[in-house]
C-alpha cells in the first residue's frame, strides 16, 4: 500500500511540476507525466493475486485521534479494479492531453487538474474512512469543476463548469450527511467495518434516511435521471478531459460508491427497486437523447449517461450474476468509450468539425485511427470476439435472470443496447467510410501521442475479448466477493455455444444496424418528440436556481439594511428581552453581598454621572469629549483605588492620547446638530433605559453567582507567580507568561489597527515644512530636548521593573511612544510622519516576542512557556531575573511604542497640511 | 461598593446605547467609548473588590497578602484598554475622513454612500 500512497504524492508533486513543463513542451509533459500513473498501474498489478486471495493491502496513520478520525486506506476487489482503470486510462489521456493541447494556454491548467483529480479519484477508490472518502469525493467535484471551465473565457463553459459543481456539490453534501448518520448508526466510520454491520443498519429506523441521502450524491456523481443534465453540458470541457472524467472515471465514482455501500444498504426492497427503476429509466432515457444528436461528443455523453443506467440498474438487480455483470460492463465500457472520445478528439482536430453528418473518409486519410476507432465501435457494439460481447452476454443473462419484471428489464436492455449499436457505428464507423472526396486534414492531428492512448485501449479491448483470463477472475471475483459479501467463482468466456443469449445479441445487433441506416429519420423523429417536452430538468434547474439567487438578495437587503441605528435597535431590543425571559424563568436572586461603602469612590461614582449627562445633553464637540475624559480618568480612579495600579497607568496614559486625537481632529468637524426629532430622541432614551436596566439586572445576578476566590483559576496564577515564573506582579505575569499566547495575538490586533490608521490616512498630501515650523516653537523644542530623553528613561524603568512592581511593557510603550511624538514634533528638519519608523519599532516588536518562544520550543517544553536563564541587579530597579517572559515584554514595549508613534505622527501630519490649505 | 460600582456600570452602558442610537458620527464615536470604559469597569467589579491593596507579592513573601483582589481581570482589562485605544484611534481617523470625503457626519446619510 505504500507503493500506492506514493505514487499518489509523485501524482501531487506532478500536478506541481509539470504544468511548468507544459507551457513549453506539453507533448514531453504528458510522457513524464504519464510514469507515476503507470507506476501504480504496475504496482496495481502486482496485487490481483493478494486481493483474489483475500490480502487486502492496507494502510493507516492518525489524522485526528480526537475525533477518531484517521487516514485508513484498504484496496478491496472494487478499489482494485477502479484504481487500475483511473491509473491505466489516466497515462494514456495524459500522453494524449499533451499532444492535444500542445500550444495550448490550457496545456498547464490541464497537467495541474487532471492530476489533481486522479489523486483524488485514487483517494475515492482506497480510503476506508468514509469521511477521509467524502474529501476525496468532493476534491473530484472540484477538479471536475476547473476542468470543465478551462476554456473559462467562454460563458458556456463556466455556466456548464458551475452547474456540474453544483448538481455534484450537492450531492456530495448530501452524501456527507448520509455518511454521518451512517457512522452514528454503525458506531464507525470504517467501511470495512461497517460492510460487516449490514443487518444493524438495515434494521435501523434511520435507514431510510441513510439510504436516500447517500444514494443523492451517487446519483448526481453518475448523472441519473433527474440530475444526468450536467453531463452532456460537461462536454464542454477540452476532449481528455471528457475522456477521462465525464466517461471513464469520476462518473464511474456514483456506481463505485454504490457498489460500496452494496454490503451496509443492498438487499432490502426499497434500495431493489428505487435502483433499478432510475437505472432503468436513465439507460433508455440516455439511449434515445443519444439518438437526437448529431455532435460526436454529445452522441458518446449521451450514451455514457445510457451506460451508467445500465451499471446503476445492474446493482439494483443485485444477484451475484448482475453485480459481476456490472463489474466486467465497468471496464468494458472504459476500454471502448475512453478510445472513442480520444479519437473525436482527434477528428474535431484534423478537419474542425465533431458534425457526424460532415464527417467522412477519414478512414484513408488516418489509417491507423480508423483501425482503434472500429475495434471500439465493434466492442461497443458487442460483436465477437471483442470483451463488448462478453459485456453484453453477461448484461442479457443478468437482465433475464433479474427475478420480478425480467421480461420488461430485458426489453428495456434490449432498446438500451441496440442504440448502443448504433451509436457505435455513428462514431466509431460512419466518419471512417470513403463516400467520394477525402477531406482535408490537420497535421496537427497527426502525433503519436494522440494515437497511442486509442490505439492501446481498442487493443486492449479486442485482446481481453479473446482470451478472458487477461480480465482475470481474480479481479474480476473479488470485485463481486467484496460487494455481494461471499465468495464467487465463475469464469469469464467468449463462447457459450447457441443459446437464446446468442439469438438476442444477434437481433440487438440487426436493429442496430437497421437504425443506423435510417439514422437521419430516426433523429428527426425522436427530436421531434423532444421538442414536445415543455420543461427539462436543466430548465428547473435554472429556474430554481434563479429564484434562490433572488431570494437570498432579498434576505440580505431585508437583514442587512445598512442603518446602523436600526441594527443597535434590534440587538438591544434582543439583550432586554433575553435577560428578561431568564429572569422571569428563574426569578431574581435579591441584591449580590457587597463589600463595606467606601465615601471616595462614591464621589468618583457621582462625578462620572454628572459627566456621563454632561456628555448625553451637550450640543458641543469640545464638552462632550471633555465629559469622555472625565469618565475614562474617573475609571482610572478607580482602578487606582481598588488596587490595580497597573490598570490605573496605563488609562491615565491611553485616556490622555485619546484626548489629544480627538482634540487634532475635533477643530475640522461641525458642532453636534440635532438630526433627530424630539419623539425619536424620547424612543431611543426608552430604549436605551430598558437594555441599560436589564443589563444591570443581569450584572447583579452575575454578580451574585461568582464562584469563591479560593476555586478561581486566578488563585492558582497568584499562588504560582512568584515560584514558577519570578514575579511579583501577578498581572504582569500573566500577561508575559501565563496567557502570554493571547498577548502575543493581541499585540497582534494592535499593530494591524495602527496600521489601519496609517493605510485610512495615506495620501493626505505633501509635507508642509513652513506649518511644522509652526508647532515646533523655541520654547516647545527647549521643553522637549530634556522631557523625551526622560520619558523614554521613565518608560525603560517601567519596562524593568514591570515584573514585580506595577508598570511592564504595555505602560512603557504608551510612555516611550509619547516621548518618541514628542521628538518627532520637535524636530522640523526631520519628516514629522517618522517614515518607516513606526513599522520598524513594530516588526521588531513582534519579531522579538517571536523569538522568546523559541527556547521553549527547542528545549520541548509548552509553547511560550518562560524560560529564566538568571539575575541581575540594576540601578533604581533592583536585582531582576531574567528570562524569556521579560524578553517577551520588550516585544510588547516595542509594538506598543511604535503603534502610539504611527498613529500621532500620521495624524498631525494630516492635520499640519490642513493648516497649511486654510493660510 | 460592589453593587454601587455595578449600577454606575448600568449607567454608563445606558448613556453609551443612547449615544449610539444617534445620528452624529461624533456622539457614536464617543458612545462606543462609555460602553467599553463600562465593560472594563464591570470586569473588574464582578469577581469582587479588594480592600485597596494590589495583587502583588509583597517581599519576603511567596504569594500575594490574603485578600488580594483577582490578578486575572486585570490582566485582561489592561489589554482590552490598549487594544480599545488601537480601535478608537481608527474609529477617529475613519470619522475625520468620512467628514472630508462626504461631507456630513449624519449616519443616516452615510448609509446612502455605502456600496
Amino acid at each position: 500500500m505504500e507503493w500506492y500512497l506514493m505514487g499518489m504524492v509523485a501524482i501531487i508533486a506532478g500536478a506541481m511540476v509539470w504544468p511548468l513543463l507544459a507551457k513549453r513542451h506539453a507533448v514531453w509533459a504528458g510522457w513524464l507525466s504519464a510514469i507515476a500513473p503507470i507506476g501504480i498501474f504496475c504496482w496495481l498489478l502486482t496485487q490481483t493475486k493478494n486481493v483474489a486471495n483475500e490480502v487486502l493491502p492496507t494502510w493507516t496513520a492518525e489524522w485526528v485521534p480526537q475525533m477518531g478520525i484517521s487516514l485508513d486506506f484498504r484496496l478491496d476487489g472494487p478499489g482494485l479494479l477502479l484504481s487500475m482503470l483511473i491509473t491505466g486510462i489516466g497515462a494514456l489521456i495524459l500522453i494524449y492531453g499533451g499532444g492535444y493541447l500542445k500550444g495550448s494556454p490550457q496545456a498547464a491548467p490541464f497537467f495541474a487538474f487532471v492530476q489533481l483529480f486522479m489523486l483524488a479519484m485514487l483517494g475515492v477508490a482506497s480510503a476506508d474512512h468514509l469521511l477521509v472518502l467524502f474529501i476525496f469525493w468532493e476534491l473530484t467535484s472540484l477538479a471536475s469543476y476547473l476542468l470543465i471551465g478551462l476554456s473559462h473565457s467562454e460563458l458556456a463553459a463556466r455556466k456548464a463548469a458551475l452547474r456540474a459543481l453544483l448538481v455534484t456539490g450537492t450531492g456530495g453534501l448530501a452524501l456527507l450527511a448520509g455518511i454521518l448518520i451512517l457512522g452514528s448508526v454503525g458506531g464507525t466510520y470504517s467501511l470495512a467495518e461497517l460492510q460487516t454491520k449490514g443487518d444493524l443498519i438495515r434494521s435501523s429506523p434511520m435507514y431510510l434516511g441513510i439510504f436516500v441521502l447517500v444514494i443523492l450524491g451517487a446519483f448526481t456523481k453518475s448523472a441519473q435521471i433527474p440530475f444526468h443534465f450536467w453531463l452532456p453540458d460537461a462536454m464542454a470541457a477540452p476532449t481528455p478531459v471528457s475522456a477521462y472524467l465525464h466517461s471513464a472515471t469520476m462518473v464511474k465514482a456514483g456506481v463505485f460508491l454504490l457498489a460500496k455501500f452494496y454490503p451496509i444498504l443492498g438487499g432490502v426492497p426499497i434500495w431493489h427497486d428505487t435502483l433499478t427503476v432510475i437505472g432503468g429509466v436513465t439507460m433508455l432515457l440516455g439511449g434515445i437523447l443519444a439518438l437526437a444528436q448529431t455532435d460526436l461528443k454529445k452522441l458518446l455523453a449521451y450514451s455514457t449517461m445510457s451506460a451508467l443506467g445500465t451499471l446503476v440498474m445492474l446493482l439494483g438487480i443485485g444477484t451475484d450474476l448482475a453485480v459481476k455483470a456490472a463489474m466486467v460492463f465497468l471496464v468494458v465500457h472504459a476500454l471502448y468509450k475512453a478510445p472513442l472520445f480520444m479519437i473525436a478528439g482527434v477528428v474535431d482536430k484534423a478537419t474542425g468539425t465533431r458534425n457526424v453528418t460532415l464527417l467522412q473518409g477519414l478512414g484513408k486519410r488516418m489509417p491507423l485511427l480508423g483501425i482503434a476507432a472500429a475495434l471500439a465501435a465493434f466492442s461497443m457494439s458487442g460483436l465477437p470476439p471483442f470483451v463488448g460481447f462478453i459485456g453484453k452476454e453477461l448484461l442479457y443473462e443478468a437482465e433475464i435472470h433479474a427475478g420480478h419484471y425480467s421480461l420488461l428489464i430485458t426489453c428495456l436492455g434490449f432498446a438500451a443496447n441496440a442504440i448502443n449499436v448504433t451509436v457505435a457505428l455513428k462514431v466509431g464507423i460512419s466518419p471512417f467510410r470513403n463516400r467520394g472526396e477525402l477531406p482535408d486534414i490537420n497535421p496537427k492531428a497527426r502525433k503519436p501521442s494522440l494515437l497511442i492512448g486509442p490505439l492501446i485501449l481498442a487493443l486492449a479491448g479486442a485482446l481481453i475479448g479473446l482470451f478472458p483470463w487477461l480480465l482475470g477472475e481474480g479481479l474480476i471475483n473479488a470485485a463481486v466477493r467484496d460487494i455481494v459479501s461471499q465468495p464467487v467463482d465463475s469464469d469469464l468466456k467468449l463462447w457459450h455455444g447457441f443459446s437464446l443469449l446468442l439469438v438476442i445479441s444477434a437481433v440487438t445487433v440487426v436493429v442496430g444496424v437497421v437504425l443506423y441506416i435510417f439514422r437521419d429519420r430516426v433523429r428527426a423523429m425522436v427530436g421531434l418528440v423532444l421538442q414536445k417536452i415543455p420543461k427539462k430538468s436543466s430548465d428547473i434547474f435554472d429556474w430554481g436556481l434563479a429564484r434562490l439567487i433572488e431570494g437570498a438578495g432579498m434576505s440580505t437587503r431585508f437583514f442587512q439594511h445598512g442603518n446602523l441605528r436600526l441594527y443597535l435597535v434590534v440587538v438591544l431590543i434582543c439583550l432586554s428581552s433575553l435577560i428578561t425571559a431568564s429572569l422571569v424563568s428563574t426569578g431574581f436572586a435579591g441584591m449580590p453581598q457587597s463589600g463595606p461603602v467606601r465615601f471616595v469612590p462614591v464621589g468618583i461614582s457621582l462625578l462620572m454621572v454628572m459627566a456621563g449627562i454632561a456628555a448625553i445633553r451637550s450640543r458641543s464637540t469640545v464638552m462632550a469629549v471633555l465629559a469622555m475624559g472625565g469618565i475614562g480618568y474617573g475609571v482610572a480612579l478607580l482602578f487606582a483605588l481598588f488596587g490595580a495600579p497597573d490598570l490605573a497607568l496605563t488609562q491615565v496614559l491611553v485616556e490622555t492620547l485619546t484626548l489629544v486625537l480627538f482634540a487634532l481632529v475635533m477643530r475640522q468637524l461641525p458642532p453636534i446638530q440635532a438630526y433627530s426629532s424630539t419623539r425619536r430622541r424620547a424612543t431611543d432614551l426608552g430604549i436605551a433605559l430598558t437594555a441599560g436596566v436589564a443589563l444591570t439586572i443581569a450584572l447583579l445576578a452575575v454578580r451574585g453567582a461568582t464562584i469563591p476566590d479560593a476555586e478561581r483559576i486566578s488563585a492558582e496564577m497568584a499562588t504560582r507567580s512568584l515560584p514558577e515564573a519570578n514575579g511579583k506582579n501577578v498581572v504582569n505575569v500573566i500577561l508575559v507568561d501565563f496567557r502570554a499566547l493571547d498577548t502575543m495575538g493581541e499585540i497582534c490586533v494592535l499593530a494591524i489597527a495602527a496600521i489601519g490608521v496609517a493605510g485610512l490616512l495615506l495620501g493626505s498630501g505633501r509635507r508642509n515644512v513652513q506649518a511644522e515650523l509652526a508647532i515646533a516653537t523655541p520654547l516647545f523644542r527647549t521643553a522637549v530636548s530634556w522631557m523625551t530623553p526622560l520619558l523614554i528613561f521613565m518608560s525603560i524603568v517601567l519596562l524593568f521593573r514591570g515584573h514585580n512592581e506595577p508598570g511592564g511593557g504595555f505602560i512603557g510603550g504608551l510612555v516611550a511612544g509619547a516621548g518618541l511624538v514628542l521628538r518627532r514634533l520637535a524636530s522640523a528638519d526631520r519628516p514629522p510622519d517618522a517614515g518607516r519608523q513606526p513599522f520598524l519599532y513594530m516588526a521588531a516588536g513582534i519579531i522579538t516576542a517571536l523569538v522568546s518562544t523559541l527556547p521553549a520550543v527547542f528545549l520541548q517544553r509548552t509553547f511560550m512557556e518562560g524560560v529564566w536563564i538568571g539575575s541581575l541587579w540594576l540601578p533604581i530597579v533592583g536585582k531582576t531575573k531574567f528570562g524569556t517572559p521579560f524578553l517577551f515584554d520588550i516585544g510588547v514595549y516595542l509594538v506598543v511604542a511604535g503603534v502610539c508613534l504611527l498613529i500621532l505622527t500620521r495624524l498631525i501630519r494630516g492635520e499640519t497640511l490642513k493648516e497649511a490649505t486654510h493660510h | 461598593m460592589e453593587t454601587i460600582l455595578i449600577l454606575l456600570t448600568g449607567f454608563l452602558f445606558t448613556c453609551g446605547f443612547y449615544l449610539m442610537l444617534r445620528r452624529n458620527f461624533t456622539r457614536l464615536l464617543i458612545g462606543i467609548l462609555f460602553i467599553s470604559q463600562a465593560a472594563n469597569l464591570v470586569i473588574l467589579v464582578v469577581p469582587g473588590l479588594g480592600p485597596g491593596f494590589s495583587p502583588i507579592v509583597p517581599d519576603g513573601a511567596t504569594r500575594p497578602l490574603e485578600g488580594h483582589p483577582d490578578p486575572l481581570p486585570q490582566a485582561l482589562i489592561l489589554t482590552a484598554i490598549v487594544i480599545g485605544f488601537g480601535v478608537i484611534a481608527f474609529a477617529i481617523v475613519l470619522l475625520k475622513k468620512a467628514y472630508h470625503g462626504l461631507k456630513t457626519d449624519d449616519l443616516d446619510r452615510l448609509k446612502e454612500t455605502d456600496s
